[in-house]
């Protein structure tokens, strides 16, 4: 019994360093964001906005979050789609080879990105685009796609075929009965890998470094530079937005599909 | 992450001839052979090219390097390094996240789920500051008395691991909470019943059920920290080199485009065989086999 005791107080401990090391970068980025010093010294000296007047002051700011935003929005989009047809297929159909095309589909979650970045820019270049926008989007459904061919996928092999046959013998069409019954029931799924590909494709670093331009920089990348060339708190103020902005569309996703669902991503 | 892909594909009872509806996948699968494999096959001819010839001279001259192969050692002992610790840190708490009560159950998965949710870039930043000879972790460690002078950790090997696991520990909890939540109490209670030590019952029935999970959670976090880039540039800086910082130096800074295509494939091997040996494992470790 004193095995079984101690495994469990080990396994409590455990848990709540997780948990505490796992929010403590959040709340530092918070509190920095907020402290009157220059020099990252917690707790903040005394409390100013001054480094989020800075940020909105930042002039290249806004046009590296519209960009992010946009070509998140964009190849999401394309994903839930693309995703959508690849995960029905796999579910539906027999052909030789399904479980080899399963693992392809979902291996760009683990190929380095860095790789993938060079390699396709290598490839664009060769077929003369040039366009870091549109050069940005090819790359970036790359890395969302298999989100969504993930847990579509997952959530179809629950679901029950018959009930759209059962609703064709009712009379309905086949585009009114898929619309009808499949799609309420991937919902949850559309919506779970719908954000973390959202997420993943703002978040992107490693295939976005090799895409940009001068012109066209995505929030990452600005970051990350600006973090190189000016050590000061303006960026725990920017990440202090994201991060509160992470909160509320979490506190929606909860709503909606509930934290149970999120953590099947 | 719930459900291997592989296993939800095995799973459907075969029907019948081929239908039109596998036509579905065509979108999608020629996307990411277009914009997928082409590019990586084609950096594979990039590496294996000089002066219009093929030539494997790239290889022989990384290999023969020593340097390269202290980049490698470098890569492969901080990845095993941040795998083995998320795994000893990440399996008891997927335990204690399936077993809490409701409420500190919404409360632990918040704690997983926000940070998963938040840029690399932004909590890289956040561990520069907590590293601090004068941050967070290392009043911790005066306090509880561990050290008695501040210790550096940023710009170490130590840190860096610290700052890794910390980033990539819920790609090790979720895949895991995600079996044990299915295991069924009563098999635990039947082998007990039995006989079973505590012991016996944890290697014997819920080791091996836990498996797929823990499968899937080594081959993300592995594959992750050893291709990382922002993490380590942030944490140790440029002195230190993995293969990820040498591709982009190699790319970005140094023009040279045959050096960089070779690393670019050494490191695409290693994530080719970790993708290919948590495939033939999770098959192996399949439930229902």
């Amino acid at each position: 019994m004193g095995l079984e005791r101690a495994a469990i107080v080990v396994m409590w401990t455990v848990t709540a360093l997780v948990a505490l090391t796992l929010l403590a970068p959040l709340v530092v980025t918070l509190a920095v964001s907020v402290s009157a010093s220059s020099v990252f010294n917690l707790p903040p000296p005394a409390l100013s906005l001054r480094w989020y007047e800075r940020m909105l002051r930042l002039r290249q700011l806004w046009p590296a979050v519209r960009l992010s935003v946009a070509i998140a929005l964009i190849s999401t989009a394309v994903s839930l789609v693309l995703g959508t047809l690849c995960a029905i297929a796999l579910i539906r159909a027999t052909f030789p080879g399904k479980t080899t095309l399963v693992t392809f589909m979902v291996s760009p979650l683990m190929m380095p990105g860095l790789v993938v970045g060079v390699a396709l820019l290598q490839t664009l270049r060769e077929l003369g685009l040039r366009d870091a926008y549109a050069s940005l989007l090819v790359g970036h459904v790359v890395i969302t796609l298999p989100y969504v061919t993930r847990t579509v996928l997952a959530s179809l092999s629950l679901f029950d075929f018959t009930l759209i046959e059962a609703a064709r013998t009712l009379g309905y069409s086949p585009p009114r009965a898929l619309l009808n019954i499949m799609v309420p029931v991937l919902a949850p799924a559309f919506l779970t890998s719908g954000l973390f590909a959202f997420l993943a494709s703002m978040d992107n670093y490693p295939i976005s470094i090799f895409l940009v331009d001068a012109r066209n920089k995505t929030l990452p990348i600005l970051m990350l530079q600006y973090l190189e060339e000016n050590p000061d708190p303006t960026i725990a103020a920017i990440s202090s937005g994201l991060i509160l902005l992470t909160i509320v569309v979490l506190l929606i996703a909860d709503r909606l599909v509930g934290l149970r669902r999120l953590a099947d991503f | 992450m719930s459900v291997t892909p592989i296993a939800v594909a095995r799973s459907i009872a075969p029907r019948r001839g081929v239908e039109p509806v596998a036509l579905l996948a065509l979108p999608g699968t020629a996307y990411l052979v277009v914009a997928f494999a082409v590019p990586l096959a084609l950096l594979l001819v990039t590496s294996l090219v000089s002066d219009g010839r093929l030539t494997a001279a790239g290889y022989a001259r990384f290999l023969a390097d020593p340097f390269s192969w202290t980049v490698i050692a470098n890569t492969l002992r901080i990845a095993a390094l941040t795998t083995l610790v998320c795994l000893l840190a990440g399996y008891p708490a997927a335990f204690a996240l399936a077993r809490a009560p409701g409420a500190l159950q919404a409360v632990l998965l918040a704690a997983l789920i926000l940070p998963l949710s938040v840029g690399v870039v932004v909590k890289a930043f956040a561990w520069t500051i907590l590293l601090r000879s004068d941050g967070v972790v290392n009043r911790l460690l005066l306090a509880i008395g561990v050290v008695d002078t501040p210790v550096r950790l940023l710009f170490t090997e130590v840190g860096l691991v610290l700052g890794a696991v910390n980033i990539f520990l819920p790609f090790m909890v979720l895949p895991i909470f995600a079996v044990v939540k299915l295991i069924e109490p009563r098999l635990l209670d039947a082998a007990a019943t039995l006989g079973a030590s505590p012991l016996h019952r944890f290697v014997r029935v819920t080791l091996p059920l836990t498996m797929p999970g823990v499968i899937a959670g080594v081959a993300f976090v592995f594959s992750m920290s050893v291709s990382m880039y922002v993490i380590p540039t942030l944490l140790m800086g440029d002195r230190f080199k993995t293969l990820s910082i040498l591709v982009a130096r190699s790319f970005l800074f140094m023009r040279d485009r045959s050096l960089g295509s070779t690393v670019s494939v050494v490191l695409l091997v290693i994530a080719v065989a970790v993708v290919v040996a948590s495939a033939l494992l999770a098959r192996r470790w399949q439930p229902g086999r």
